[in-house]
């Protein structure tokens, strides 16, 4: 229970607390869309393309007659999930390169530290784009594109971390004990260095979701009919001049989910008061 | 100043190497052979081979990035398999357009970025600083190419001030410049301010005070020039994001560009197109980190000295 401390003491505040009732409407749209969609999410009604939205289609409908309110609660599964379980892997490679570089030092920290860099200093687009061209479209090429897109930040956050944390009294006391280095490492060294590192994986989950939603609106992503917030808006342009609400309400909600991920990380940084540790790496 | 110059050059080669080497690479991990998408459906395996041969797909895999890469410095990319020319010819034609817009976002977000920040820090805490801050943080949260349709929606289609797309003239490039540099200015004037907020809690500001120099020229003059190394720094490293912007957002105005280019190869698998673009992409942005490491050398003649 000692972990949900700094998470209830962040959405105590002003910030917090709107975002994490935002965050927590998002999620709960995400796990019940099929009961809550007035519509099945592929549901086409070619009569009723194109319609500005009214008491029936709250949102509109698309080119293809399907519900847009529908199509965004099931977007929010897609867009939601990619984004959360490609970060969460993103922060576990990270952490594993970021981690045996500072413990290990020498040869080791070089090599790790170089491919980290290699991605560091390019663009996360310009890899997602490297990576879709070589896997081809689609939503588990966005994933990859995320993992790999993300990583070089946690890695070098988690190594700063182990660095710092290395030359504690305690962990050469479980040296002294006979603690092996996998164990120091795994069980010691990383688990303190962590908190820094979750906090980094959620603030940037909300460019996961906006790498998504770019990929996605470029076709590249969720294909047809999955309903990612970018797949939705993608077959929107074409009708942008018709039907400009296919476009305008993935945009809004993304804007929404993101900005409540952001102002709740930031009211999780001054909670857990890590603000100097996150500059770190 | 030279020796600092040379020696940061060098450091490029090993990450071009391996920028060539992922990008070479791209279209031998394409599932199925290359040739395949070269080849009609039912040619016969002569044919095939006949083109391996052609292609030079037959060579051991070292050999082929060999004769790659040398091609590659004569300027040689390959020819383009939809669009027929040679990829050259076409990264040529769409180049300039590129660095039109992606330069004139930089000034753009540069000059509005700094001011912005530097208001904000000379007015630190008040309600101007917080709104201003509250809406730049705003305005970095949406994806660029929404903003880029909703500049569309706006001022193209209900306003008419501007064209919907294309590139014929100046007004064309109004929009797709705002639509990057927003992104851009939020960046700029955060790092300012706090760059700024930094500089100013330094002793030589304390003894300007003492001095009895005015406030505003403290400011403009003394702290603000302090700034601008981060500033820069952020902005060589930001290059790439920037052309990365330029990417999504000549796809969304439909101007001609590399960005436009590499979308277009990407949804049509034309792969030396699409090798060629993130070549380009690559060395740009690695001409950007060089840049604004000489620069911040050039500012910092501490830096010189620092460099492993």
């Amino acid at each position: 229970m000692r972990a949900l401390a700094p998470l209830l003491k962040a959405a105590r505040t002003l910030r917090g607390g709107p975002a994490a009732l935002v965050l927590l409407a998002l999620v709960f749209c995400a796990i019940f869309a099929p009961l809550l969609a007035p519509f099945p999410y592929d549901a086409m009604h070619l009569p009723s393309a194109n319609m500005e939205p009214d008491a029936k289609h709250w949102m509109g409908t698309d080119e293809f007659g399907r519900d847009l309110f529908s199509r965004i609660l099931y977007g929010a599964r897609i867009s939601l999930g990619v984004a959360v379980s490609s970060m969460a892997a993103s922060v576990l490679i990270g952490v594993i390169i970021g981690g045996l570089a500072g413990y290990f030092g020498g040869w080791v920290d070089r090599t790790l530290m170089a491919i980290s860099d290699m991605t560091w200093s390019f663009p996360e687009i310009l890899i997602a784009l490297v990576l879709i061209a070589i896997i081809g479209p689609g939503l588990g090429s966005t994933a990859v594109a995320i993992t790999v897109g993300y990583f070089a930040q946690f890695a070098r956050l988690t190594r700063a971390q182990i660095i710092a944390l290395k030359g504690e009294t305690y962990i050469e006391a479980a040296r002294n004990l006979g603690a092996s280095d996998a164990a120091i490492l795994f069980r010691h060294l990383i688990p303190n260095a962590m908190t820094p590192v979750l906090v980094a994986g959620m603030l940037a989950t909300g460019d996961a979701i906006i790498l998504e939603a770019t990929l996605g609106f470029f076709g590249l992503g969720a294909q047809p009919p999955l309903p990612s917030w970018g797949a939705i808006m993608s077959s929107g342009t074409a009708q942008i001049f018709i039907a400009p609400w296919v476009i305008l309400y993935p945009g809004l909600v993304i804007a929404v989910a993101v900005v409540s991920i952001n102002l709740f990380g930031d009211a999780l940084i001054d909670a857990l008061d890590i603000r100097g540790k996150l500059r770190e790496g | 100043m030279i020796s600092y110059f040379a020696r940061r050059l060098l450091l490029l080669i090993p990450v071009f190497l391996g920028l060539s080497v992922v990008i070479f690479m791209i279209i031998h991990l394409v599932p199925g052979d290359p040739i395949d998408h070269i080849l009609q459906i039912g040619s016969s395996p002569e044919r095939k081979a006949a083109l391996m041969a052609k292609y030079g797909f037959d060579q051991p895999l070292l050999v082929q990035y060999g004769i790659w890469l040398g091609k590659l410095v004569q300027g040689d990319l390959g020819d383009a398999i939809i669009l027929k020319q040679p990829v050259s010819t076409l990264i040529a034609q769409n180049l300039p357009y590129s660095l039109a817009l992606g330069s004139a976002a930089l000034v753009f977000s540069t000059v509005i970025g700094v001011t912005i920040g530097a208001l904000a820090a000379m007015a630190k805490d008040s309600f101007f600083d917080r709104a201003l801050m509250g809406i730049i943080l705003a305005g970095s949260t949406v994806p660029s190419f929404w903003l880029g349709l909703m500049m569309i929606l706006i001022f193209a289609v209900e306003l008419g001030w501007f064209p919907v797309s294309g590139a014929k003239n100046w007004q064309a490039m109004v929009l797709p410049v705002l639509t990057i540099g927003l992104g851009g200015i939020a960046l700029v004037a955060r790092v300012t301010r706090v760059a700024m907020l930094d500089a100013a809690r330094q002793d030589f500001v304390l003894m300007l005070h003492a001095k009895g120099v005015s406030r505003r020229e403290i400011y403009l003059r003394h702290i603000l020039r302090h700034a601008m190394l981060p500033v820069v720094t952020l902005l060589g490293l930001k290059i790439g994001w920037i052309l990365g912007g330029a990417v999504t957002i000549e796809f969304v105005f439909a101007r001609p560009g590399l960005g436009s280019l590499l979308i277009t190869s990407l949804n049509q698998r034309d792969y030396p197109v699409v090798q060629g673009c993130l070549l380009m992409l690559g060395i740009a942005v690695m001409l950007g980190t060089l840049l604004a490491d000489i620069v911040q050398a050039a500012m910092d003649p501490r830096i010189r000295d620092r460099v492993s």
